[in-house]
């Protein structure tokens, strides 16, 4: 069954809280993750390694380089 | 820009094995406490050591969660003991590009080399954390407090085993004096008790193997010392212009004086017998700060509980100094931080002298042949009153000997 919106977002703001210590309801779906978020590269990567394991999704990186934000891997995740 | 420029210790900082902090460190070293205790993991009945001086406090439960994930412990240490000793100097307002930082670890981030080899090995490249290198890179702590307090003035990683401490803050004061920089953070860290350190420092026959009383095992000068033991931790200063402190109306701890290096070329390892090196540096250290051995009241000595080493150096004390100087090995307690242990050192070295005291060689029963000098058993010391001087001994495997001389205010 697929993943929601909300359970995706709640396990991403999840991940984002324990790699970066950002609070996790900050984690909003209109949120970028450089500019609004100040997140760098290498904890993207992070970030996407942990996706990965937490979504069964694998996110390679040409496409991490165009998720920007939140909403745009929420639906990557569910596409 | 004036060649002469006076250097100043206005903030100190550290973790170690007896304290989190250097106020608690320094009450435990006058009270005789060890920090030396068993090592309960499970990777112990691999190695025929059992114990080290583990910090006191753990820097994970110090640090944020975020933060600790991506620094190799040894960063850890330094950032800890760096931002103590920034925060001890009053955050001081300085022109980024007057500020600098030298610090060093003698051995790097080895725990997470080895960890993310497993990784790699186990899972794929795909799974090592992006912040792998960062983490292992021994320069990686002088570049983590370089980000902290925006030092751009230059950051600097000396390696030379167990002088690489010794050896940062003797850069950091040259730096200051040279003109390239107002205020630099200096120091040494090490984070390094892994089975294959204990293996491999086992395997030289450098290690002491008392297993059956930990906290007796770091005896230096004693008869019965049979190796040193590995301690972990950070000890960092906050170097200033005499000018740049007193403008700002800073607290001053002491003058870091001056600094002298020599190299042995004899062996990778151990000691060159004579002591002829360890002598250079001391003179050169006291040539460099306008001291004669006669000024110099108290020694910190590197003395590190191997059979080798403890004696030659006291002869080398005795021969560059004198025997009047009050000598002390705080490694009795702490153990030995490698690359830490310069740094934590020269914070002792520094508090002997505002607090007029040295503190102990503990475990020394049966003082070993051939120690003409004074050495501090037992009980602290106190220092006498008036303008005194005090010298901190570092030495390396690779033959790196550093002297690094403060005086007092």
């Amino acid at each position: 069954m697929a993943l929601t919106e909300q359970e995706i977002l709640a396990g991403l703001g999840k991940i984002v809280n324990e790699i970066t210590g950002i609070p996790a309801v900050e984690v909003t779906p209109e949120k970028s993750f450089v500019d609004d978020l100040d997140i760098d590269s290498l904890s993207m990567v992070e970030i996407a390694v942990a996706a990965q394991d937490e979504f069964g999704v694998e996110i390679p990186d040409d496409q991490l380089k165009h998720l920007k934000t939140v909403k745009d891997v929420i639906n990557f995740i569910q596409a | 820009m004036s060649k002469d420029r006076v250097v100043v210790v206005t903030g100190i900082g550290a973790t170690t094995p007896v304290g989190g902090d250097a106020a608690s460190t320094w009450s435990a070293l006058l009270d005789g406490r060890s920090g030396v205790r068993t090592i309960t993991e499970d990777w112990i009945d691999s190695v025929p050591v059992k114990f080290a001086g583990l910090s006191a406090v753990d820097p994970g439960d110090v640090l944020p969660r975020p933060e600790a994930r991506r620094l190799d412990r040894a960063e850890q240490f330094a950032l800890i003991a760096a931002r103590e000793a920034w925060q001890d100097a009053g955050k001081p307002e300085v022109e980024p590009t007057r500020l600098g930082v030298a610090v060093g670890s003698g051995i790097g981030g080895i725990t997470t080399i080895l960890a993310a080899y497993d990784v790699f090995k186990e899972k794929g490249w795909n799974r090592l954390s992006p912040f792998t290198v960062p983490m292992l890179m021994p320069n990686g702590s002088a570049g983590w407090i370089s980000i902290e307090i925006g030092a751009q003035a230059g950051t600097h990683s000396p390696v030379s085993a167990c002088a690489t401490g010794a050896e940062g803050i003797a850069y950091g004061v040259q730096m200051i004096k040279d003109g390239r920089a107002d205020v630099v953070v200096a120091g040494g860290t090490e984070a390094a008790i892994h089975p294959l350190n204990i293996g491999s420092f086992a395997a030289m026959r450098a290690m002491s193997t008392r297993n059956d009383e930990p906290d007796r095992a770091s005896r230096p000068f004693d008869k019965g010392r049979d190796g040193f033991v590995l301690g972990e931790g950070a000890g960092i200063v906050v170097l200033e212009s005499e000018e740049h402190a007193r403008a700002r109306g800073a607290k001053i701890y002491a003058v870091a004086a001056g600094a002298g290096y020599s190299s042995d070329a004899h062996h990778i390892a151990q000691p060159e017998p004579s002591g002829a090196g360890i002598q250079s540096a001391m003179r050169r250290a006291l040539e460099s700060a306008g001291l004669t051995g006669a000024d110099i009241v108290h020694v910190n000595a590197h003395a590190t509980s191997t059979p080798a080493g403890d004696v030659v150096e006291t002869i080398a004390i005795k021969e560059a100094v004198g025997t009047h100087p009050l000598v002390t090995s705080t490694k009795s307690m702490t153990g030995h931080l490698l690359g830490g242990a310069g740094g934590i050192e020269s914070v002792f070295t520094i508090l002997a002298l505002t607090e007029r005291i040295v503190p102990p060689t503990i475990n020394l029963d049966d003082l070993d042949d051939g120690i003409d000098v004074d050495i501090v058993r037992a009980e602290p010391r106190k220092l006498p009153g008036g303008q005194i001087a005090a010298v901190n001994n570092s030495f390396g495997f690779g033959g790196h000997n550093v002297a690094v001389a403060f005086t007092s205010v």
